[in-house]
């Protein structure tokens, strides 16, 4: 079984995420040490938190982390962590794990924000991610901020609200949703399947 | 396709057990939390909310166990709420399965927590629960709404319905807003339990004048109720407890009706 690390922020609920890892075939465990990242077959970092307290939690492993990923560990950033993977957001200062070009901004005014709840995501560009899935189909989304990436070839799907804004991202081995996989019911787990799949190629 | 209309089963537990009163009292017994937890996920519930709702008048901290046996059972997204009254509380009851916090009292005892858990959890974990009760008489300071039973205000409880507070509904709601709300859990105090409707007039009143989301709760008893609140109603969300809990209709019911009726749900 590959071995997921959930990156621990400090912050937040990592129960629902581990739990839906482990039915999809991880062997999931929670943490921020280096010796546990060490065992890492892939690497998750969660949505829950703010940018700027994620990134200061994140300060002693942060060069590890990309160290990681430049030599090709997976990585799968959810939500806020999927913005992490870019390199700035207007919720706060502190550098991102710069993993993507490109920066975080506001949802904009004239919608409700935070964006809160079930909205439908389009595909763009087929992935076996999206495997067995509609197009479009619903996930849970629950954020203020979006990131926009310089290179539009790493969008794979988006979804709109206020603005078209990119709801998965992904580039060699870096992979990101906007939206929560773990809290979107069967069509979340099935992500999550094609992405464990995917992973033991 | 924009953002679907939430439908939110809404479990009322008191010491393990999932009850369900008629304005806050002569509460009845509704069932296990976990096993209804289950079914309204399997039904296609948008989120769940869990509320203890002794917890706050008795001072006691929240059912641990109890949020991490329903937390287990559901993959949707799961809001706790009663008892919640410091960060510590609320890292707890996160750390336990929930992926938002509810608080009541305790916002309005001490508003600049609502502050310290958005800063700390990020805004959209962070859920504010007003209750509110028409008054209609006048008071000075106070935002007055034209309803079908005349002129009134809402006024803010706390402790499970049992104290008033004298603040205004919806000077709160932009209030707690402004201080780092993510979302507000509005209850009519004088619909909770009822089936006799939303508050319409209090939903939309509220809803109009923050940029947060709102999930309208209290009096839902037959779909044309849902479909008022999420339209005339201009809420985000409908919860409702009672008529789920007693399968009076199903939560996939109730979402075809809508649909057909135009109003965006996951179905």
């Amino acid at each position: 079984m590959p071995k997921a690390v959930i990156i621990d922020y400090g912050v937040g609920n990592l129960y629902n995420l581990k739990h839906a890892l482990s039915e999809v075939g991880f062997s999931p465990s929670i943490g921020l040490s280096k010796a546990l990242l060490k065992q890492a077959d892939v690497v998750i970092l969660p949505g829950v938190g703010n940018f700027s307290a994620a990134i200061k939690r994140l300060t002693i492993v942060k060069e590890y982390l990309t160290d990681l990923a430049r030599n090709g560990a997976p990585f799968f950033g959810i939500c806020l962590g999927m913005q992490l993977l870019f390199r700035k957001s207007e919720e706060g200062n502190g550098e991102g794990l710069a993993l993507l070009e490109g920066g975080n901004i506001r949802l904009p005014c004239s919608v409700k924000v935070p964006h809160m709840g079930w909205n439908t995501v389009t595909i763009v560009k087929p992935t076996v991610l999206f495997e067995s899935l509609e197009d479009p189909f619903y996930c849970y989304f629950a954020h203020s901020y979006y990131p926009i990436p310089d290179d539009r070839n790493v969008i794979c799907a988006e979804t709109t609200y206020g603005v078209k804004f990119a709801s998965v991202v992904a580039k060699n081995n870096i992979l990101g949703t906007q939206f929560h996989p773990e809290k979107s019911g069967d069509v979340g787990l099935r992500f999550l399947e094609n992405f464990s799949n995917f992973i033991k190629r | 396709m924009p953002l679907t209309k939430r439908i939110i089963p809404c479990l009322d537990v008191d010491h393990g057990k999932v009850v369900k009163g008629v304005h806050f009292l002569n509460l009845k017994d509704a069932g296990d939390p976990a096993e209804l937890a289950k079914r309204y996920s399997e039904e296609g519930a948008d989120e769940l909310v869990f509320l203890d709702i002794t917890a706050s008048s008795e001072k006691r901290k929240i059912l641990k166990d109890v949020v991490k046996r329903v937390a287990s059972e559901i993959d949707i997204p799961f809001t706790v709420g009663g008892g919640i009254r410091s960060l510590s509380d609320a890292r707890t009851t996160l750390c336990g399965g929930a992926d938002k916090v509810s608080i009541n009292t305790a916002a309005v005892e001490q508003p600049s927590l609502i502050t310290k858990l958005s800063e700390s959890f990020g805004r959209q974990c962070v859920v504010v629960a007003i209750d509110a009760k028409r008054r209609y008489e006048e008071k000075r300071g106070k935002i007055t709404v034209e309803t079908k039973e005349g002129r009134c205000w809402f006024e803010v409880y706390t402790y499970g319905g049992r104290r008033p507070t004298g603040l205004d509904a919806i000077q709160w709601a932009a209030k707690v807003e402004q201080l780092g709300a993510g979302e507000i859990l509005l209850t009519s105090m004088d619909r909770d339990g009822t089936e006799k409707g939303f508050d319409l007039e209090l939903t939309r009143s509220v809803s109009e004048n923050v940029n947060i989301p709102v999930i309208a709760s209290g009096g839902a008893g037959c779909p044309e109720h849902f479909l008022e609140v999420l339209s005339i109603g201009k809420a985000d969300a409908a919860l409702a407890a009672s008529i789920f809990h007693y399968n009076k209709y199903t939560i996939q019911f109730i979402k075809r009706f809508l649909r057909a009726r135009g109003v965006e749900v996951r179905l």
